[in-house]
């Protein structure tokens, strides 16, 4: 290929020619505005920044090669059959590319966001450095504002969310049985804006004034009146909720509309139940917190009103709209992480699932449930008063669907035969370290409690066994879980094994005693504290580090597995779903023939039982008949 | 069986003997710890309960090597899903009751309240006893008396916290929200603000002291009526000064040994004296210093980060109190 020709074609070349373009473009339209109005100075650094922060992304998915079908398409191009040039991946090379098949696009996630994972944990380690005793030591207060609002983004924005959509990229289409996702270019979309948002987030720190220290909520009018990193982090939002909404829709209209024959509602695994129900929260809610980081970008930048109180803004409205995505995105970090667990406990104690139906409902239960919550983020806000009791009751209720969980997981485990390999070790791990986030949230729920704890280190503890003891165990489970279909190579278990017992014991012993601290009276998001809880905190720093080195354990298995690994068979797990039951790493459009659902995906112990069987093609039509593909015996859930 | 239940009495008596709380300084504090052990008698059985079923089963039913065989094909039991759907609805729900009437409680409006109106700005808290014609930058109450406090803030939101009194409310522009208690434990105890609030944030901590009735009548008198021009009469514009830089709290970002404040959000003023004349040409060292107070965003001192000092001194120190402080910071605390 000759170098002009480089430059045209979608890729690095083209990408890396269209940034500057992007650049020039965005900064001409701020020059030539502020030219036109007569403004002075002309070059307004932080207005062009602000808009080359849009521009350059921008750019850079057209020039990666987001964009061209599309373009080539709207501007009247005849349609063209799909070569599949840019589907599946036959070297590595095909990783770094804008790649159709959800394979590919699971694993760019998976790798993309747990590079983001390092980054944010890092950040982390260096909190608890400066917290390991009180006063100023490392950093300054500035630097740790910006470490604690970047690293909660990081892992909320960048990691939890998005690996979820990973692991549910690879799995789901092979799981009900479809060739891939329902619109694949909209899916390599979805991953390219990804690594947008990180790379925004972290350039915040080279900001002038430095990363955006606002926390991850960000309140208005603080986020209003900081430097120009609290920008970085506006736009961020919008790339990662962008993506979020178009691979939400893009699982719901695979999971309604691509299911194998046979596979009726009532015969879907629970990880695709969970990733239905998180879909549905993410299309419904995500858009409120774009519009919340859009009002503060428009107040930064524009100079609108929306929360300068002298003249009619109304900053208490910022938290409700951002809590009315905020509390459901806890589901959405959530809901995933139950699926994964439904499918590792089951497998492991080759057991039905106990009570699959009230399983799946009380999912939608939390869906309905938790957008009647937010407000119990906003008990000592100042908002009406009125609305804290209600919020308070129906925040105690979401623990009854909740509850069901746990308990039918611990039903499945009775009389099951246990395997205790390294994913069902991490949902162990998982359904007991999430009861105990779920008891602290329920203690938070309760009002008079909550005004004392509120904004303290008994919150930071709470997130913490949800979001790591809860959410990025279930992440681990479900990398181990899959990590055989996906490379089609074995992990280490006894490396697994001590991963999972370093970071299951430091893990309790980090965030165990911000319990403590919390109630005692140590506020959160402070880099410097009272001398008098100077001894926990230097024990947390201690074990946060241990806690810290234990992920390297993790690193180094998959890295060395993957590359030196024994070979995987198709099923090593000998599990029912239908991703078990093709090759290891799956062939590049999955099926070779169209998988027929016959039975639940959980039929361990009963005699005879398959969930899928593979038919001659010409007996399959025959057969099933009754059952067309998307077929619904079920009518879809109540919403 | 026997174990786990052993296990969970023996759990949450641990918890309930634990010292969980800061010291309880007022009047029905006691019913929010209360209301806490009742959650904590709630939350360590079922807690114990679902490590007992997980460990029991790994043990009990775990797979014998080479095991290839499947568990009991038992999809679900009617019965004992109502019963857990049942139970914890029930518990929950008899714990939002109580939460509710506890909630009631501590907020009911006491009859002879005193009120006091806290004022929240970064980095710092001011306190004004309307009634008793007090403004002060301490906060000082009397034992047994009922109070309201208002609260509001110059510019972002703070949180007005003391744990020992455990509550807690947001400082939100725009309106005044209001916290009711009763002190009743002679003391002192630490003001914090809770809610990010920008760089000086870990720093805003105050004191508040509680103190019997006469104690504080007789500090209402030494401080009221105007209280500080009142008081400042006799001591000179370093008295002036001194009492400026505490009231506006510019202690809590800046270094000044005179007024023994140590912070580092802005820059040190133990060398304000050797550096304001040269910081700005053309500027004298008076004039900068007034500029940098009333117009901080004008210069940042480099090193410093930008739009960090906050913007309401300009009409929050009077043009006197201005001049004592402008001359008190380049004294560097002595009197000429």
């Amino acid at each position: 290929m000759t170098l002009a020709a480089r430059f045209r074609a979608p890729g690095w070349y083209r990408a890396a020619l269209s940034l500057p373009i992007g650049f020039a473009l965005g900064m001409g339209i701020v020059v030539g505005v502020r030219a036109l109005y007569g403004y002075d100075p002309v070059l307004d650094w932080d207005a062009i920044v602000t808009v080359a922060m849009i521009a350059m992304p921008l750019a850079f998915l057209i020039g990666i090669g987001c964009f061209d079908y599309w373009f080539y398409w709207a501007s009247g191009g005849p349609t063209r059959p799909e070569d599949h040039s840019g589907h599946g991946a036959r070297s590595w090379r095909d990783y770094f590319r804008v790649n159709t098949d959800h394979k590919v696009i699971g694993i760019q996630y998976i790798v993309t966001t747990f590079f983001f994972f390092i980054a944010g944990g890092l950040m982390a380690m260096l909190m608890r450095a400066e917290l390991a005793q009180p006063g100023s030591q490392f950093v300054d207060a500035n630097t740790f504002n910006g470490l604690f609002s970047v690293h909660a983004s990081l892992m909320i924005f960048l990691f939890i969310i998005p690996v979820f959509a990973g692991i549910a990229n690879y799995v789901i289409p092979l799981m009900i049985g479809a060739p891939d996702m329902a619109f694949p270019r909209l899916n390599a979309l979805s991953f390219w804006m990804l690594p947008m948002a990180g790379i925004l987030m972290l350039a915040s720190f080279f900001a002038e004034g430095g990363a955006f220290a606002t926390g991850w909520t960000a309140y208005a009018p603080l986020s209003t009146e900081t430097p120009m990193g609290q920008t970085f982090f506006n736009v961020a939002v919008q790339f990662a909720g962008a993506s979020s909404i178009a691979t939400a829709l893009n699982f719901l209209v695979t999971i309604i509309t691509m299911r194998a024959p046979g596979m009726t509602f009532w015969r879907m695994p629970l990880l695709v139940w969970a990733n239905f129900t998180t879909s549905l929260l993410v299309v419904i809610a995500t858009p409120f917190i774009a519009g919340s980081q859009f009002f503060v970008l428009f107040d930064r930048a524009l100079g609108t009103h929306f929360f300068s109180t002298g003249t009619g803004g109304d900053v208490i409205m910022y938290q409700h709209v951002f809590w009315f995505y905020s509390h459901p995105a806890v589901y959405i970090m959530m809901l995933p992480g139950f699926g994964i667990i439904s499918e590792v406990v089951s497998t492991n104690a080759r057991k039905p699932i106990f009570g699959y139906r009230m399983m799946a409902f009380s999912l939608v239960a939390i869906v309905i449930l938790g957008f009647t919550v937010w407000a119990h983020h906003m008990f000592v806000s100042g908002m009406f008063s009125w609305l804290r009791v209600p919020m308070m009751i129906t925040t105690m209720l979401i623990a009854v669907p909740t509850g069901i969980k746990i308990f039918s997981w611990l039903a499945t485990l009775w009389r099951g035969v246990v395997h205790l390999r390294t994913p069902m070790l991490f949902a162990l791990g998982f359904i007991t370290m999430f009861t105990l986030g779920g008891i602290s949230g329920i203690m938070l729920a309760v009002i008079p409690v909550d005004i004392h704890v509120s904004d303290t280190y008994f919150v930071v503890a709470h997130i913490h066994y949800v979001l790591f003891g809860g959410s990025v165990f279930t992440i681990f489970a479900g990398i181990y879980h899959w990590f055989p279909k996906m490379t089609g190579r074995m992990y280490s278990e006894g490396l697994g094994k001590l991963h999972f017992w370093l970071s299951f014991v430091f893990f309790n012993l980090t965030f165990g005693p911000m319990h403590f601290v919390g109630i005692d009276g140590m506020p959160r998001r402070v880099s410097d504290y009272a001398d008098q809880f100077a001894t926990l905190n230097a024990f947390i720093s201690v074990s946060s580090f241990i806690f810290g080195l234990s992920f390297l354990i993790f690193l180094y298995n998959m890295i060395a597995s993957w590359r030196h690994g024994p070979r995987a068979e198709g099923n090593p797990w000998r599990a029912h779903s239908i991703e078990w039951q093709v090759s290891s790493p799956p062939p590049v459009f999955n099926f070779t023939e169209v998988p027929t659902v016959v039975g639940g995906p959980y039929e361990y112990g009963v005699p005879g039982a398959v969930h899928a069987v593979f038919k001659e093609k010409a007996a399959a039509g025959a057969s099933a008949q009754p059952a067309p593909a998307g077929g619904g015996g079920a009518p879809p859930p109540a919403e | 069986m026997l174990l786990s239940v052993l296990a969970a009495i023996v759990g949450t008596a641990i918890v309930l003997l634990m010292d969980w709380f800061p010291v309880d300084a007022a009047r029905r504090v006691g019913q929010i710890d209360t209301l806490y052990d009742v959650l904590l008698i709630f939350s360590v059985p079922i807690f114990v309960l679902v490590m007992s079923v997980a460990i029991y089963s790994v043990i009990k039913f775990r797979a014998r090597p080479g095991d290839l065989g499947d568990g009991a094909p038992i999809h679900g039991n009617t019965r004992l899903e109502i019963f857990w759907v049942t139970i914890p609805f029930l518990i929950v729900s008899g714990l939002a009751v109580y939460g509710w009437i506890v909630l009631d409680d501590i907020e009911a409006k006491q009859p002879d309240q005193m009120v006091v109106k806290v004022t929240g700005q970064q980095f710092t808290w001011s306190f004004e006893y309307p009634k008793e014609r007090v403004k002060s930058s301490q906060l000082v109450l009397p034992k047994d008396k009922p109070v309201e406090f208002r609260l509001n803030t110059k510019d972002v939101i703070h949180s007005f916290w003391v744990p020992e009194f455990r509550l807690k409310s947001d400082v939100v522009p725009g309106m005044t929200t209001k916290v009711r208690l009763t002190p009743n434990r002679v003391g002192r105890w630490n003001v914090v603000c809770a809610e990010l609030c920008g760089l000086g944030h870990a720093t805003m901590r105050q004191v508040v002291q509680v103190m019997e009735p006469a104690a504080f009548r007789s500090w209402v008198k030494r401080h009221g009526a105007g209280g500080q021009q009142a008081a400042g009469g006799s001591n000179g514009p370093t008295a002036d000064g001194k009492r400026a830089f505490a009231a506006n709290g510019c202690g809590s970002c800046h270094t000044f040994k005179p007024a023994g404040s140590t912070a580092t959000v802005g820059p040190d003023l133990d060398q304000l004296k050797s550096v304001a004349a040269k910081r700005r040409p053309g500027k004298s060292a008076r004039a900068y210093v007034r500029e940098s107070i009333t117009d901080p965003r004008a210069f940042t001192v480099k090193g410093f980060p930008k739009n960090v000092m906050p913007t309401t001194f300009k009409k929050d120190i009077a043009p006197e109190q201005l001049d004592a402080l402008v001359q008190y910071l380049l004294a560097g605390g002595k009197s000429k």
